[in-house]
């Protein structure tokens, strides 16, 4: 098992101990999303102020993956702008994990990787279009979102 | 054949697929059979023979392949009831599976008699297929859903059956026979006399029991008994909805079309005669005519050594698995009141990774749900790993498990 390319020390460090766990009160967007295939669910809690994430939380039940995905995300795109955030791509997520090969070699598992990244989407997409009034800023995030897997 | 270890490994030459190797060219130990059986080469022969020699249409044309076919698909009616002990081969409709076994009823029998505030009961411990069908007639018909819930053994707290009972509201009782999660195997006879002296309706979803144990439904007295030929070796979308004459001569019809009528005219039909009243439609003819032949394979080794085969695998991978640390265990600890499923979960790790670790040992087991999430909230986890076994299945096998799971044990630094 030692040459197995999903299970490396980072992996399961981060499902150990993953970061910016926990939940946020009245958090500016609020996103929950579930694995319809596992049962896997996650909330993730965003901040907002002066166009950046000021902070970020995420919170559920998931595998080592879904876990460590979701712990790098919220560590790379803490106190980025939301354009910023708007562009960020499953492949720098994926890559800061060594997790490229999922997305051809496991269609299962590269929708556990992805949860976290698809609930941001979303959750940017309601803040603009439901909160904001801004369905223009909005773009087509709840597309990309859909189609991330 | 003899109940022998010897003999159930000597039935492997007939199933194709455990000859492959996968991921690292490791051997296939194959034991997700509570989702779906691996196929012997009698099944798959039947089934091409039909398309290669026979194919045709059912039930309409008279030429010579129309004969042949269709006095096929029929065989399988009298193989099916005889299966069963069913004395009435005409009781017998042919389903896609349990999940549309129990559509059909909850539509066809449901709509007709529930009302408002009438009581539908099923288990915690059902599939999604006999929880949803249910919720979509209660809420239309302003009923109520309620649940027997489960002990810490994993089994069925019988009182609250009486209490629901004692309401006089209570219009159908729906359980499954052997839950697919916990193995549990209900005691049917108890439910079924209570329900009896209640004059309330059983329905019984076997889709766990008919492949791994003698099934005596006549015995039995349920008035609906759905199970899935894919379960026990035979082909997908071939499943079996049985009941009472009587009461599939009141129900009216599930789907409309071909076959299910006796006459059409502009603005009314009258049905055909039982089963064809509930079979619109050209029907899966190569599969059903396939499920014969897993059917004869079943009755061949025998239903109660199947049982016991199941037993002995299910009594070793216990005492195994429980001298793992760290693994918890689902279910009552008699091997003799469950079946070969067993559930766990493996310290803080999530089934899913233990799924993945141990597939690249050639293991295959299922993670996830099992399509119970009444279940999981109750026993208050996401998903479980899931171990089940059938006839091919060794103790050889068990160890390869064990084997696995103790490299799950090293990945976590358990
Ligand atoms: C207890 C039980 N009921 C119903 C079903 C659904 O069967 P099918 O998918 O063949 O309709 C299953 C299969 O997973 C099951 O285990």
């Amino acid at each position: 098992m030692s040459g197995d390319p999903i299970y490396t020390e980072m992996i399961i460090e981060y499902s150990r101990n993953p970061s910016n766990f926990g939940k946020i009160a009245d958090a500016h967007i609020h996103q929950h999303d579930a694995n319809p295939l596992c049962g896997d669910t996650i909330d993730l809690y965003l901040n907002i102020e002066d166009n950046k994430i000021s902070e970020i939380k995420f919170d559920g039940h998931g595998c080592a993956i879904c876990m460590a995905c979701s712990s790098v995300l919220t560590e790379m795109i803490k106190g980025k702008s939301l354009d910023d955030v708007k562009k960020f791509d499953k492949d720098e997520l994926l890559s800061e994990l060594g997790l490229q090969h999922l997305v051809k070699t496991s269609p299962v598992r590269i929708k556990c990787a992805l949860l976290s990244l698809k609930s941001l989407k979303f959750g940017i997409y309601s803040y603009f279009v439901d909160k904001m009034k801004d369905s223009e800023s909005a773009g087509n995030l709840n597309e990309e979102a859909a189609n991330l897997y | 054949m003899q109940s022998t270890a010897d003999a159930f490994e000597d039935l492997r030459k007939d199933f194709p697929v455990l000859n492959r190797r996968v991921r690292d060219n490791k051997k296939l130990v194959y034991f997700d059979n509570a989702a779906t059986t691996q196929k012997p080469n009698q099944v798959i022969d039947a089934i091409s023979d039909y398309y290669q020699n026979y194919n045709s249409n059912i039930h309409r044309a008279v030429h010579a392949l129309a004969e042949e076919s269709t006095e096929a698909f029929e065989n399988t009616r009298d193989i099916v009831a005889k299966f069963l002990n069913i004395e009435d081969s005409r009781e017998i409709i042919f389903v896609r599976g349990t999940t549309e076994g129990i559509n059909l009823v909850a539509y066809a029998w449901g709509r007709d008699n529930v009302k408002e505030g009438d009581i539908i009961v099923t288990t915690e411990y059902e599939h999604h297929s006999n929880i949803v069908p249910w919720q979509l007639l209660t809420q239309e018909k302003k009923a109520q859903l309620k649940y027997i819930d489960i002990d810490d053994n994993g089994e069925l707290m019988l009182d609250q059956l009486d209490d629901y009972l004692s309401t006089g509201k209570v219009k159908l009782v729906t359980f499954s026979h052997m839950s697919n999660v916990l193995g549990t195997i209900s005691p049917v006879e108890k439910i079924v006399s209570k329900c009896k002296n209640a004059g309330v309706k059983v329905l019984i979803d076997a889709a766990q029991s008919v492949p791994h144990m003698k099934v005596n439904v006549n015995e039995i007295g349920c008035d609906f008994f759905v199970f899935s030929g894919h379960k026990m070796l035979g082909p997908t979308g071939v499943g079996v909805l049985w009941a009472k004459k009587e009461i599939l001569e009141k129900m009216s019809p599930f789907l409309g079309g071909g076959d299910m009528i006796r006459e059409v005219h502009k603005y009314e039909t009258t049905w055909n005669d039982l089963p064809y009243k509930f079979e619109a439609g050209t029907p899966n003819i190569a599969d059903v005519i396939g499920f014969a032949k897993a059917i004869e394979y079943l009755e061949k080794i025998g239903m109660d050594n199947i049982r016991n085969h199941e037993l002995e695998l299910t009594k070793y991978a216990l005492e195994e698995m429980k001298k793992i640390p760290g693994l918890t265990l689902y279910g009552t600890k008699e091997p003799e009141k469950r079946g070969g499923v067993i559930s766990f979960n493996f310290n803080d790790v999530h089934p899913h990774d233990v799924g993945t670790i141990i597939d690249k040992d050639g293991v295959a087991i299922r993670s996830g749900h099992h399509c119970a999430q009444v279940l999981m909230e109750k026993l208050n986890v996401a998903a479980t790993n899931r171990a089940s076994f059938y006839i091919y299945n060794t103790k050889e096998e068990i160890d390869v498990l064990i084997a696995a799971l103790q490299n799950v044990a090293k990945v976590f630094k358990l």
